[in-house]
Order: C-alpha cells, then structure tokens, then sequence
C-alpha cells in the first residue's frame, strides 16, 4: 500500500510572451518560492528535487537542470530532471508524487518551466533532417490533420472549435497568472483570423509563453496548510509508428485514463470528476479528449462541448483557469493542470474557483501524442 | 562656390582650427575627471550635486563650493526625443535618442545620446550607462553615447553533423532512388511498414522480409498549411497521411497536381517522381502525390 501524497504548495509565476526581467534561474525560482510559501516552509524542508521541461532545442540550454540546481536549492540534495515532450509537466508531478508514495521522501518541490521567449518552438519542432522532405511546420502542422479525421469521423460541425477557443479565454479573463487576455473575445473574433493549418485558426492555438511552475508535494505525516490530495496518478505512452495507431483517440491516453479512474474508484468521470484540467492546445482537443477520457461516448463530445456541459458553469467545467489555449510555457503547462487541478480541490482557485469542487482531473499529453500523463486529487484523503 | 541657382551662392564660416574653451577650474575638473573615465558633479552650498557641474549655482547665483562627488556611472532618463535619422554633426550616425540624464548621486540632469535600437527600447526611467570612447582626450564625447543596460545576450549554438543513412533508412532510399517504396513485413503480426524499418513498433520483432510497394495509395488525412518556413514548401502546401496500397502504416507526404482545397479524405493518388535522370536516394526524389482520378475510398 503506496503512502498518502498530498500538493501543499502551488507556486506560479505570470505567463507571458516575454519575461525580460530575469534569467531562466530565476523564472523557476520565482515559482519554487511561491509554492515554499504558500506550504509555509522553506528550502530546508525539502528533502528532492524534480524539475521538468520540454526539448533542450527549445532554449538551447543542454541539461539545464544542472545549471538550476542552485535557483532550486538543490545542493547537497538529490535532483532529477523529467522529460516526456509536452506531458512532461505532468510527469514530472507523477514521478515527485512516487517518491513520497513509495517512502523515498517526505517533502518533494517539483518544478517545471519554459522560456519560449529564448528561441522558437515550431523551430524547433520542425528541423528538417537531411533525405526527408520538408512537411510538418510546428505543432500546428501535426495535429492538423488528426483533428480533420476526427471532424471527418464524427460530422462535427466546422464552429466546435470556435466554442472552445472563446470559452477558454473567458474563463482565462478570471485567472490572474494567465498570458492571453482578450476581453470582448466572440466567435467572430476567432472565425476572422486566419487558418494557419487548415483547419486550425490562429485563435484556435494556444500561446508562447515564459512560465513556471512549482508544487511542494508532501507525505501525509509532513503535510502543512491545506492539502490536495493525490487519489490516482498514471502514465502511458504508445509507438507512434505502430500500425493501426488510433492518432484521434489514441490508446495510450484511454489506458492511462482507465488506470487513474480505477485508482480513483471513478466510474462515471462526467458525474464523479467536478471540475478537469485537461491539455488542450488546439481547441479542437477538447471534444477529442472528452471521447479519450471517457466523458462523453464516441463520437459525441463535440454535442458536449457544444451544450455548454464544459462551461465554467456547466455540469462538466473543463479548463477553468484558460487552459494550454490561454497559457502556453510548454514545460510547464502539464504541471499547471496538475497545479489547477490542485488548486481547485483545495478551494484556492480564486475567480475561477469550481463551487464545491471536491474531485479534479489533471491531464497533460505530449509528442505526437504518444505521452500522456493524468493524476486525480480531492479534497478528502483517499 | 558657384551655385546651379542665380543669385545663390554656398559659403562657410569656420574659425581656422576651431575656437578654443578656456574651462575655467570647474568644468576643466570635470573633463579631467572624464579624461581618467569618471563621472563628477560639484556639490552647491545648499548641498546639491549638479552634473554636469557648473561655476555658479543657477539657482542662488553663488559660486559652487569646490567639493567634487563622484556620480554614476549609472543614470535614469528623465526625458527623451528619439532621432530617426540621425544629421551630420550627431554623435551617432544610426537612429538614437537624446536624453536627459540624471546619474546615480546626482540632482541634476546631463544632456547626451542613448543608442537604444528603437524607439521603444528608452524611456522616462529608463536604466542607461555610459559607453566610453577608445581614447578620451577631456571632452563631453569621450562617453560616446549611453546605452540601456545588458538585459539579453545572444548565445549562437550550432552543431554540424554528417548524416550517414544507413541501416533501415539505407535501404529505403536506395529504393528511392530506383523509383520504388521499401517496406517491411513483420514476421509477428504481418504488418508491412513503410518506410522499411528493422524492428516491429508493435511486436518488437526484427523485421526481415523485404516488399515493395506500388506508387499508389489513398489520403487518409492531410493539412492545408498556411505557415510559411524557409525549409517547407511554398503556401498553401497539403501535407497528406498516405496509405500506400499494401501498407499498413500511413506516409507522411505532399499532395501536388490539385488545388489544395479539392484533396479529400479517401482520394486516390500515385507518387509522381522527378524525371529519372535527377532521382537520387532522397525523397526530393518524389515530388509529391497527385490524384489517379480512380473514384474516392470508403474509410471506415
């Protein structure tokens, strides 16, 4: 029987296009210290750290956990560095939350980040190796062409993704940490700018942010302040050249599901689960992750995003905090899930806070989507 | 000089060598202090710091008091006017701002240039340090400008590396280069793969049965691509999921020959490859997909 883990300190910084003011040491600092404090301790009560963050190409800094050892008040403490492209977030949390499990430590801060700002992601993501042809610009150009097979497979139709653009950055209008703010923002606002990957608009993608984020997780008998905690955490990922692989609604991501429903006795997400964080960095990614994940049957999420269910007011809210769409530092945006997900069980989510919010999903995916990660937290002890 | 224009004529008026400034002992100790590259403003008897400094408070109209501060190097602009293209007798020759200064310790403001950049780049309160010329000789432009303080570096990293397609890859482009797509069976659960790859991502197991596959094939799914990049094709470019007949796993690959908005889910294409002459072991080899014209497939 695995110990009790509890999040009791959440830490963020402001997302924004650029943080020019400090170094990427102290972008992560500002977060680990925020979360120290809000668990009311300091560096000294921490016993490991885990820092996570997307593509060392992103910044150019090789190995950078190295480099912020030091910011992290790492020294003469075990560290260690996660990377599962954009779910890295979210596995960085899981790997923190194993370690208090499985009796390794009492106190873990664990800390992700991006500084997009250093460089340019969709450079990144697209270097054109030699004896290939030059076809996939960005994430954008990837996903692209998954999201039109599952426009394809369901008959959803063409404004679904409008819906989710708009609802996202009005629930972002209510978080103070999040990069987009565009009050007035409609439908017709989205539907007028372009398509940069057909079919996905500009405002149908999510930010480049700077970011961090930081929880101090905890065991039970170290525990301060108020606790979220931690009732399911799981990891999968899949080959993403496997013959027959189901890139709308990959295997990967209902196996990892299921495993984290069944450690959170949760057998109806839709009803049980009061409020999801969930990965979405195109806003079609909502009605396909509400198949994957099992709150809505096949084929039919789209008539649940549409029914307004994922609402900050609806039955169902997803993204209450604005989501990957509004908020974008990409190592970081997994482990702000888990972090909102947190925040909301423990009553602490402020504007966007879920009335009686007792049971939240945190979720995060990466690559081509081929990683994922999910944990479940709740105000009560498991 | 003669001028093109009746009744127009240039003239210049210039003292032979330049007039002289006798300094006097207050501004000469300022310009000696410059010369040895530091900042100095003279202290009023009512306890001011003017800099630069002057002989007589402006403000009693009684002389300074003879006891010199070091200020700076550091100062805040207090006010600016940016210089979008610069004249002759400017101290820099690209676009720049005056400013005035006010230095670290000091009560007054010194008038000079900030090379920001850009516009946007200096401001009231903007942060700005001196930039001192090579050689300085005792004159206000031995700071040859101030300059926003270091907030960003650029640090280029570059790797070169010789790509050597051996392997699995190898043997796909040697097809390529033929005019034919390799791909894999495997000998677990009977996929072929395309490319030609050495283990099953499914199973595991090596593969090791070789098959050709035809040109053709079907559009499972594709993107418009709007984005430009310098590496990709012009927009607006399909990139297309092409299921080759046979195989089992999708190719990513352009779809040409059709205006981007007429590809559909389930259209039938054949690989159109450069003239044989130009084909080498590389995808430039095939140009992109185009329509067969056979009627669209059923997908599932």
């Amino acid at each position: 029987m695995a110990q009790r883990c509890a999040v009791i300190g959440v830490g963020q910084t402001h997302y924004t296009t650029k943080r020019r003011d400090v170094s990427m040491a102290g972008l992560v600092r500002e977060a680990a210290l925020r979360a120290l404090e809000d668990a009311g301790l300091t560096f000294k009560d921490i016993d490991a750290v885990v820092i996570g963050k997307a593509p060392d190409l992103f910044e150019g800094v090789m190995m950078p956990e190295a480099y912020l050892a030091d910011a992290l008040g790492a020294a003469g403490k075990p560290m260690m560095r996660v990377h599962t492209a954009g779910s890295v977030g979210g596995s960085t949390a899981l790997v923190g939350a194993g370690l208090v499990q499985g009796g390794v430590h009492e106190r873990v801060l664990v800390v992700a980040y991006e500084k997009q700002s250093e460089s340019n992601a969709t450079w990144a993501l697209s270097t054109h190796l030699p004896f290939s042809s030059s076809l996939v610009v960005g994430a954008g150009g990837y996903f692209a062409p998954h999201i039109r097979e599952y426009m394809r497979r369901t008959g959803a139709p063409g404004h679904i993704g409008t819906l989710v653009a708009v609802k996202d950055r009005l629930n972002a209008l209510r978080n103070p940490y999040a990069h987009l703010k565009i009050p007035g923002i409609d439908r017709a606002m989205v539907e007028s700018t372009p398509m940069l990957w057909e079919p996905i608009r500009y405002l149908e993608t999510c930010p480049s942010s700077d970011g961090a984020c930081a929880l101090v997780l905890s065991s039970e008998r170290a525990a301060t302040g108020t606790p979220a905690w931690v009732h399911g955490g799981a990891m999968r990922s899949e080959p993403i050249f496997r013959a027959g692989r189901d890139t709308v609604s990959p295997q990967a991501g209902k196996d990892c599901a299921a495993d984290v429903y069944r450690q959170a006795g949760v057998t109806d997400p839709r009803r049980q689960i009061d409020v999801a964080e969930v990965y979405v960095p195109f806003s079609w990614y909502e009605p396909m992750w509400l198949e994957n994940l099992g709150f809505a049957a096949e084929g039919e999420g789209w008539k649940l995003t549409e029914s307004g269910a994922t609402a900050l007011d609806g039955d169902t809210p997803w993204n209450p905090s604005g989501g990957v769409l509004s908020s974008n530092p990409i190592g970081a945006s997994g482990l702000i899930r888990f972090a909102e997900a947190a925040l909301q069980v423990r009553g602490a989510a402020g504007e966007h806070q879920v009335d009686g919010a007792r049971l939240a999903l945190g979720h995060a995916y990466g690559g081509g989507a081929q990683f994922f990660a999910m944990w479940i937290v709740g105000r009560e002890k498991p | 000089m003669p001028s093109d224009e009746p009744l127009t004529a240039e003239h210049v008026l210039e003292f032979p060598g330049g007039y002289t400034r006798t300094t006097g002992p207050v501004i000469g100790r300022f310009l000696t202090e410059l010369r040895a590259g530091r900042l100095v403003g003279v202290r009023t008897a009512e306890g001011r710091v003017l800099v630069p400094p002057l002989e007589y408070d402006p403000a009693t109209g009684e002389p300074v008091t003879g006891e010199y501060v070091e200020v700076g190097p550091a100062g805040t602009v207090t006010a600016c006017a940016w210089v979008p293209e610069p004249l002759d007798g400017h101290p820099l020759d690209r676009p720049f701002a005056w400013a005035l200064i006010k230095l670290d310790g000091a009560d007054t403001a010194l008038v000079h240039a900030v090379d920001a950049g850009n516009p946007k780049a200096v401001a009231a309160g903007t942060r700005v340090w001196p930039v001192w010329r090579g050689e300085r000789t005792g004159h206000i432009t031995d700071i040859s400008c101030f300059a926003p303080e270091v907030t960003k570096i650029v640090s280029p990293v570059r790797s070169a590396y010789t790509l050597r397609a051996g392997g699995a890859l190898g043997v796909f482009l040697e097809g390529i280069g033929r005019g034919v797509f390799v791909g894999g069976r495997c000998g677990g659960c009977g996929k072929v793969y395309v490319p030609y790859r050495l283990s099953c991502p499914e199973c595991g197991l090596r593969i090791a049965e070789r098959t050709e596959l035809p040109g053709t094939g079907t559009v499972t799914t594709f993107a418009i691509n709007n984005l430009p990049d310098p590496r990709a094709p012009e927009v607006p470019f399909v990139s297309a999921y092409i299921l080759l007949d046979g195989a089992d796993v999708p190719m990513i690959a352009l779809v040409g020959g059709v205006p981007a908005h007429e590809v559909r889910h389930g259209m039938r294409v054949r690989a159109v490859w450069v003239p044989e002459d130009e084909r080498k072991p590389s995808m430039a080899s095939v140009r992109w997909f185009a329509p067969t014209g056979e009627p669209d497939v059923e997908l599932s």
